[in-house]
């Protein structure tokens, strides 16, 4: 395992495979947290005083780490949201709802994410743009082929996960960006499951528009960014007016608004909770994405390996070049493998995992999920693989 | 009764659940509840004929105490009055989230007076219910 010693909850035996949904956070970004809030709390562009400034200087760093993180341009194309969620919501309502037309076409898929898929249900209802679903192949995944198929000289926008949450496919990003690029058409990527484990380049991807949650790459809940190259997010109009985000306002109805970043900023933001996501940038980039990326999959082997050894398993996505492991045990209902499971401290998430179209492809609606991440190791993997060989004794949970 | 008990009666209904299968019957109203906090999703269809559930049936995918406890509650409810099937729910609800109950009225529905040292089991064994009370609810 990878640094497993600066994540001092997995120390009393806690084996956490849930890391699609949340990540653990280690003691440095915990600290840095701590610091604000004990050491130097204030204000974000408000104040004339040492910790004012120091707060702009800590905030206003982790938009240049950011950017050099993702390989933006410049740091006017970060801005710090709630999480992936408000930022899918402000892409789409603030700026989709102007730039598309009635007759549009927006290509997605059924394994995306509630998210990527909700706020352009309801906004294709107001405007009459078309959702087409790009079909995923035998094995849940998108190819560049069925990408070039659905698209037509109508299609405006193409969004989709870098990695699915539910199949933990990677899609062919690269591919599609250059699609996009010959084609004149907007690329917007939910890098929520990737951009901890993988390293992503806004610019050699042609990517026009990102979101992704700190809490997914060991940074924490309730911070997150929006990605938009400068030219497009110039015109993406802010949903949130307030303060901070305006240069002047008076009774006759007159207001003007800051530029960017700031405009799409309203109110006092989480400054810890940026502070925290920097200091996570920085750990992560201190142990390499490509070293997380060569470890996940080594475990990714050994995970197949060993669960390929349990009698009645069905797994999903063996092939996936990501740590994200879809099965069933014989015919146990998920929820029923999880709970018992829980006894042994083994954290994995059962159900539908939030892609809720994915049953329209998937026979099983209900899948048992291992995500993997760095601090996980083989010992852990041990540990599930005996407990599921036990199957007789999963529905002695029940009273 | 011991909870080997209780464990064997709610495996047997997850296994062999009565009263399954929703009948292409206009004469049935049917509900479909979700499971807010995980995936359980049932159907329940209900006959009622002059005040009184004349069959029940539930169909759906869901966990070993949400289907076991929809096929006892199928039992239970059956050929009861609307009055004294509503007395049974909130009874049961009751005893689910450790409120004051009245076990006599719940007959084989005491096996999951345990549930509750369960949270997350907790809304499994209600959804049932749910369904039934909002088929009542709606023929009143």
């Amino acid at each position: 395992m990878l640094n497993r010693e600066d994540f001092e909850i997995l120390n009393d035996g806690l084996i956490y495979f849930d890391n699609a949904a949340t990540t653990m956070k280690p003691r440095c970004v915990v600290d840095s947290i701590v610091e604000y809030y004990t050491k130097y709390t204030a204000n974000a562009h408000r104040g004339d005083y040492d910790n004012s400034l120091r707060v702009d200087k800590k905030y206003e760093g982790v938009r240049e780490k950011v950017k050099n993180f993702i390989n933006a341009d410049s740091v006017k194309e970060i801005i710090f949201t709630k999480g992936s969620t408000e930022s899918f919501n402000m892409i789409i309502f603030g700026f989709m709802s102007v730039y598309l037309k009635k007759g549009d076409e927006v290509l997605l898929t059924k394994g995306e994410h509630a998210s990527n898929v909700l706020p352009w249900l309801n906004l294709s209802k107001k405007i009459g743009f078309n959702i087409k679903y790009i079909e995923l192949d035998e094995n849940y995944r998108v190819t560049l082929d069925a990408v070039k198929k659905n698209i037509s000289d109508k299609t405006k926008v193409i969004s989709l996960a870098h990695i699915t949450n539910a199949i933990g496919d990677v899609r062919p990003i690269e591919e599609i960006g250059k699609l996009c690029l010959e084609n004149d058409i907007l690329f917007v990527l939910d890098a929520t499951q990737s951009i901890g484990h993988l390293k992503i380049d806004v610019k050699k991807y042609n990517i026009s528009f990102m979101g992704f949650s700190a809490h997914k790459m060991l940074g924490p809940t309730g911070v997150g960014v929006l990605y938009g190259k400068e030219e497009i997010l110039e015109n993406l109009v802010p949903i949130e007016y307030g303060g901070g985000m305006n240069t002047a306002f008076s009774s006759d109805g007159y207001y003007e608004i800051k530029s960017l970043p700031a405009r799409l900023e309203a109110g006092t933001r989480n400054i810890a909770g940026v502070i925290g996501m920097g200091s996570a940038i920085d750990y992560l980039t201190s142990v390499g994405m490509d070293k997380i990326h060569n470890y996940e999959m080594e475990l990714k082997k050994y995970l197949i390996n060993r669960m390929k050894s349990i009698p009645n398993i069905k797994l999903y996505n063996e092939d996936n070049d990501s740590g994200v492991l879809l099965f069933n045990v014989g015919n146990y209902f998920s929820q029923d493998v999880a709970i018992y499971l829980n006894q042994f401290k083994i954290c994995i998430r059962a159900g539908n995992h939030c892609a809720k179209m994915l049953h329209e492809v998937i026979c099983s609606s209900n899948t048992c999920r291992v995500s993997l991440y760095l601090y996980n190791n083989k010992e852990e993997i041990d540990k599930l693989v005996d407990a599921l060989m036990n199957q007789d004794k999963i529905l002695d949970t029940l009273v | 009764m011991d909870s080997n008990m209780k464990r064997n009666l709610i495996l047997d209904n997850y296994q062999n659940p009565v009263n399954r299968g929703i009948p292409k019957d206009n004469s049935y109203k049917k509900v479909n509840s979700k499971n807010e906090s995980c995936v359980d999703n049932i159907d329940v269809a209900a006959k009622i004929v002059d005040g009184k559930i004349e069959d029940i049936k539930f169909d759906g995918d869901a966990c070993a105490i949400c289907t076991s406890a929809s096929s006892v509650m199928t039992k239970e409810l059956k050929g009861k009055t609307l009055k004294e099937a509503k007395a049974i729910i909130r009874n049961y609800q009751n005893m689910i989230n450790e409120l004051p109950y009245d076990e006599d009225s719940l007959g084989e529905l005491n096996i999951y007076n345990e549930v509750y040292k369960q949270p997350s089991r907790k809304n499994c064994a209600l959804l049932p219910m749910s369904s039934i009370s909002k088929i009542i609810d709606s023929v009143e």
